[in-house]
């Protein structure tokens, strides 16, 4: 990993545990469900893939309420059904 | 042709004293014609309704009238004498008429004594053709003066001509003190007073002169003079305007509409129009006066292109500039796909011009990298009002601060902001409403003549959500919730989680004095007035909106109101005021990145379709990329294209290194401006902008009002923003055809539900209309959620108070927060280009006495001021309109750079950054930072242009 994406995803955890922090004080499955939201409609496609391959999510290391998020975050590459071709 | 579109001098009819709204008519006869008017109405003013002028000089509409005078006497049946029709009410059955040979013979007499000591230069004076005096002398018959003119007169009284706008020449006043009472009434500066008696008497700004004086050159005084007294400088340099049209002030979100006044092509006075909805004939010093940067010699009119941005610039034609913006961003996807390339719309261009970026971007560049400078101001406002009330915008109208009782400001400094919406304000406030300022620093509303708090509450810079937590707090603990209220237009359940929340310990304004500093006395005060004063009226601005927690202090905002019934009527609600002229606008036509006009997500499959169908492409259902993100990407190496329009991020945006790093990595950043600003040091290919002079189209302001822009001269550039995208999209592929803004208009109208009624012809039709407009609401909406609320329910929302991760410890003990003040607008571009720099000529640092004795700073003194981003050096000034702690700012001045010391930290919500605190250290210095010299210098090699090989642009 270079300087640069260990910066990006820097700063995706800053996003993702400032989002969280909001929503911490409903309870836990609104609050993750919330969250989840949020970034779906919210981030772009790359920035939820990223997101999703960061260390320490999955596991609780980063954030309970991030990890009980990550199962409705919607991946970024996987559901493009619909033409992405572009212009 | 409309009225307004015509091409002659409009003059609003002048009814003499103010129009009264009264339900109750009375009927009376003036000169044998029988006339119904609103019970209050003067005889002057109903006599004008008849069609009838009576001749007056010390009353104008504007004012209350003060019947000094009499020269409007007129003879009423049954009374004696000669009373004067300003200031004697029409009443039922009255008898008046106002020409006989008595009150002719009067009026004469008053009239001589006028002229007698008046100069009778009227062939060479800068009035000549607009001067009440020579209109009256014409409608008496004044033709000769019985006292001569060998008396005493001022003739020799000097000039004063320190105001770079206008002059006061003393030898031509008759001291109607219309003046002074604009000053006061319309105004609310009382910048002015008569001094001495008698014959003695003359107008006085201040102990010296204008410019020294408390006056803020609105030019409300010299709208008022009948004479050549006061008199615009542009009018004595080039005389009177022969044609005028009706437009909208391109500066902040007030949206205040203007005759431009014109010889020619050629702006001669920018005059308030009276019939303008927001700002009902009142000015600011920008709108008034500042339009000169439309022609100043810095305006870039010609395209240019270079390959690198160390190389010159290289002026094109159009054809040339845009053929090579559209291959390299073709060139640029064909590399690094299709996301590498974005736009960025301006708040300062016309709705129809950011409509047609977005477009672009969606349907040429096919995907949703659009994002909008509102990102950096108010993206909380939307979010968080369309989370709690369903739609994302205030939900009143200016005029609606008439009917408050209690006005809250928070974050905002409209005296300075906001001018002309301020004066509306204070007019209120000498009214007897109370006043209560949230705020970190002493802005002048706090105390200024005739309007005091009741309440300052001077918080730390970062505690707003604790504070407003500690007031919700109050109402709900102290039994002020209105229940019936809340059980009838919100949700319940909802309502009843976030009043247990508030009701914590923790939020008591005792347990959170330690985060905001604020006593809990005064918070209790401040909580009891606002539930239980009337009216109670939220005014807020980017002090709320511009830190980590901006979308969850617009929450907290909206839940007051929500508790205290505070929403749906005349005189309360939630109100933005927006910064720049079109903020409003500019989210409204769809510039996020998730969603298309009229707040509609992009995920949303139904409105997708919609627009799918009508722009004949596939568009992406994703989210795209706010500006932080584009900056992030473009370091990566993944986001290569930027097109920019009318913005300098370079400048306004938050933490300039980061910024200018982002742009230097991209390999096509095309600039579309009316300078070459900041960004365009980054920038391969620019595009001359167009100012508001120079284009059609639509601004919609801080009450949701979309007001007509008109084209008064053509552009320099040769071509309006908006012709320049849509040949950028056909050269992208995707051709747009529209022959005029107006059809632009009319397919956002087609697209967007809140806007499916507006049209240039209704605008033209109203004036002005407020959205939404739609088959329910044809005539526009003044006012917002009356009986339920857009998303149905009201939604309350727990907002815990989290602090900013920005802290101050031992390196970094202050906290820096920024502003703007009345003479400048944002990064200046424009205003830096006018004689405002008279009033503000630098940014300076202001610093707490106590603070300032610690690091043995005095006012003047050059000092640093550093921070984890970085450090800039400017002057100080020893003040305690800041608290000890704090330190203020404002970033109208490039050189200065205060957005080098602001750090990227943002709102959770929107990412809107906070610009409002950064922990910094002051210190003493004697030269500039090394970002400073280093830009000093970059602003000459990064400017360069090479006129060596002249095109001429086709
Ligand atoms: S310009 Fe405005 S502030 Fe200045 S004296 Fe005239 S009315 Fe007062
Ligand atoms: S300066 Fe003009 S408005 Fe003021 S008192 Fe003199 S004539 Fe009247
Ligand atoms: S208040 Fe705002 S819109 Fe009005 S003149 Fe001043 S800058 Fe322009
Ligand atoms: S206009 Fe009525 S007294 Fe002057």
């Amino acid at each position: 990993m270079n300087a640069t994406e260990e910066d990006s995803d820097r700063r995706l955890v800053v996003m993702a545990r400032q989002i969280a922090d909001f929503f911490r004080s409903y309870p836990e499955e609104r609050a993750s469900r919330a969250v989840a939201d949020h970034i779906n409609q919210f981030w772009t496609r790359r920035m939820r893939d990223e997101f999703l391959a960061i260390p320490g999510l999955r596991d609780g290391a980063l954030d309970p309420l991030l990890t009980k998020a990550v199962a409705s975050i919607r991946p970024g590459r996987a559901d493009s059904s619909r033409d992405k071709s572009g212009a | 042709m409309s009225r307004i579109e015509a091409s002659h001098l409009i003059t609003e009819i002048d009814y003499g004293t103010p129009i009264r709204m009264s339900e109750e008519q009375v009927s009376l006869t003036i000169d044998g014609v029988a006339v119904s008017v609103p019970m209050g109405a003067s005889v002057m003013a109903a006599a004008m309704m008849a069609g009838t002028k009576i001749p007056k000089l010390c009353a104008t509409d504007s004012l209350e009238p003060f019947g000094s005078c009499r020269l409007c006497l007129v003879e009423i049946e049954g009374r004696k004498g000669t009373p004067a029709s300003c200031t004697t009410p029409a009443e039922q059955g009255m008898v008046v008429r106002t020409q006989t040979d008595r009150l002719a013979n009067l009026r004469k007499g008053v009239m001589e004594l006028y002229i007698s000591d008046h100069p009778l230069d009227c062939l060479t004076c800068a009035a000549n053709g607009d001067c009440e005096l020579q209109d009256m002398a014409g409608a008496v018959g004044l033709r000769d003066v019985r006292y001569g003119f060998d008396g005493e007169n001022h003739f020799a009284d000097a000039k004063d001509a320190s105001n770079p706008y206008f002059t006061y020449d003393p030898a031509k006043c008759i001291v109607c003190n219309r003046c002074v009472r604009a000053c006061e009434e319309v105004q609310g500066t009382f910048a002015l007073t008569i001094i001495g008696r008698g014959f003695e008497s003359r107008v006085a700004a201040g102990a010296t002169d204008f410019l020294s004086s408390d006056c803020v050159s609105c030019g409300a005084c010299v709208q008022a003079c009948p004479t050549a007294t006061l008199v615009e400088n542009s009018i004595i340099a080039r005389g009177q305007p022969d044609h005028s049209k009706v437009t909208t002030c391109a500066y902040c979100g007030v949206g205040c509409s203007f005759k431009a006044e014109l010889q020619g092509d050629r702006v001669v006075r920018m005059v308030p129009y009276k019939d303008g909805a927001a700002n009902e004939g009142h000015s600011c010093v920008k709108g008034r006066f500042a339009w000169g940067y439309a022609t100043h010699k810095d305006r870039m009119t010609k395209p240019m292109i270079r390959k690198k941005i160390t190389d010159p610039w290289r002026e094109a034609s159009w054809d040339e500039a845009i053929a090579h913006a559209a291959s390299e961003f073709r060139r640029i996807q064909a590399t690094y796909g299709r996301e590498s390339v974005g736009a960025i719309t301006s708040s300062r261009c016309t709705n129809e011009e950011v409509f047609v970026i977005q477009k672009l971007v969606r349907a040429a560049f096919g995907n949703n990298n659009v994002d909008t400078c509102a990102r950096v101001c108010h993206s909380p406002t939307g979010y968080g009002l369309k989370t709690t009330f369903g739609t994302s915008a205030g939900t009143q109208d200016f005029k609606s601060v008439d009917k408050a009782d209690v006005i809250v400001v928070i974050g905002a400094n409209p005296t300075d902001g906001h001018p002309v919406f301020a004066s509306r304000m204070k007019r209120r406030l000498r009214q007897g409403a109370k006043l209560i300022v949230i705020d970190p620093r002493r802005i002048d509303l706090v105390k200024s003549p005739h309007v005091e708090a009741a309440h300052h509450l001077q918080l730390s810079p970062g505690a707003n959500v604790a504070l407003l937590n500690a007031l919700a707090h109050v109402i709900v603990t102290e039994g002020l919730v209105n229940e019936s209220f809340v059980r009838a237009r919100c949700d319940m359940a909802e309502f009843e989680s976030w009043a247990r929340f508030v009701a914590l310990d923790r939020n008591s304004p005792e347990a959170s004095e330690r985060h905001t500093g604020v006593p809990a006395a005064d918070v209790r005060a401040a909580a009891r007035l606002y539930a239980t004063g009337g009216n109670g009226a939220i005014y807020y601005g980017l002090g709320v909106t511009e830190h980590s927690q901006g979308s969850t202090t617009v929450m907290a905002i909206a839940n007051l109101a929500m508790a205290t019934g505070a929403i749906g009527r005349e005189g309360v609600g939630v109100n933005p005021l927006r910064g720049q002229n079109n903020v409003q606008g500019s989210c409204d036509m769809g510039s996020f990145p998730h969603e298309f006009s009229g707040y509609r997500h992009v995920s949303d499959d139904a409105t997708r379709d919609v627009f799918e169908r009508m722009w004949g492409k596939k568009l992406d259902d994703e989210p795209g990329l706010r500006i932080p993100n584009m900056l992030d990407e473009a370091v990566a190496g993944r986001f290569m294209g930027l097109y920019v329009q009318g913005e300098d991020i370079a400048q306004s945006d938050p933490n300039t290194q980061h910024v200018t790093a982002g742009l230097a990595a991209m390999e096509c950043v095309v600039i579309q401006d009316l300078f070459l600003n900041e960004t365009a040091k980054y920038a391969h290919v620019f595009l001359p902008g167009a100012s508001f002079l120079e284009k059609d189209g639509t601004f919609t302001n801080a009450e949701r009002r979309i007001n007509r822009v008109r084209q008064v001269m053509a552009p320099l550039g040769g071509k309006a923003e908006w012709q320049a995208t849509v040949e950028l999209s056909r050269a992208l592929g995707y051709p747009m055809r529209y022959a005029h803004p107006s059809e632009i208009m009319d397919e956002i109208a087609a697209l967007t539900p809140s806007f499916a009624g507006v049209s240039y012809d209704r605008i033209d039709a109203m004036g002005s209309v407020q959205w939404p407009c739609n088959e329910a609401a044809p005539e526009g909406t003044p006012l917002m959620h009356i009986d339920r609320f857009v998303r149905g329910k009201g939604q309350f929302m727990i907002t815990e108070y989290v602090p900013t991760d920005e802290r101050t410890g031992p390196r970094f003990p202050l906290i820096l927060t920024t502003g703007r003040i009345l003479s400048q607008y944002n990064v200046g571009a424009q205003t830096r280009r006018t004689a405002n720099i008279a009033w503000h000529d630098e940014d300076v640092l202001e610093i707490h006495p106590f603070d300032a004795e610690n690091r043995g700073v005095r006012t003047g003194d050059l000092v640093s001021l550093a921070s984890r981003a970085g450090d800039v050096s400017l002057r100080a000034e020893v003040t305690d309109r800041v608290q000890p702690g704090v330190v203020y700012t404002t970033f109208h001045h490039a050189a200065t750079g205060a957005n080098v010391v602001t750090t990227d930290n943002s709102d959770w919500a929107t990412n809107c950054p906070e610009y409002k605190v950064t922990a910094v250290e002051v210190r003493r210095t004697n030269h500039f930072s090394k970002w400073q010299e280093q830009n000093a210098e970059e602003d000459v090699t990064l400017r360069r242009i090479d006129r060596s090989e002249l095109q001429v642009a086709k």
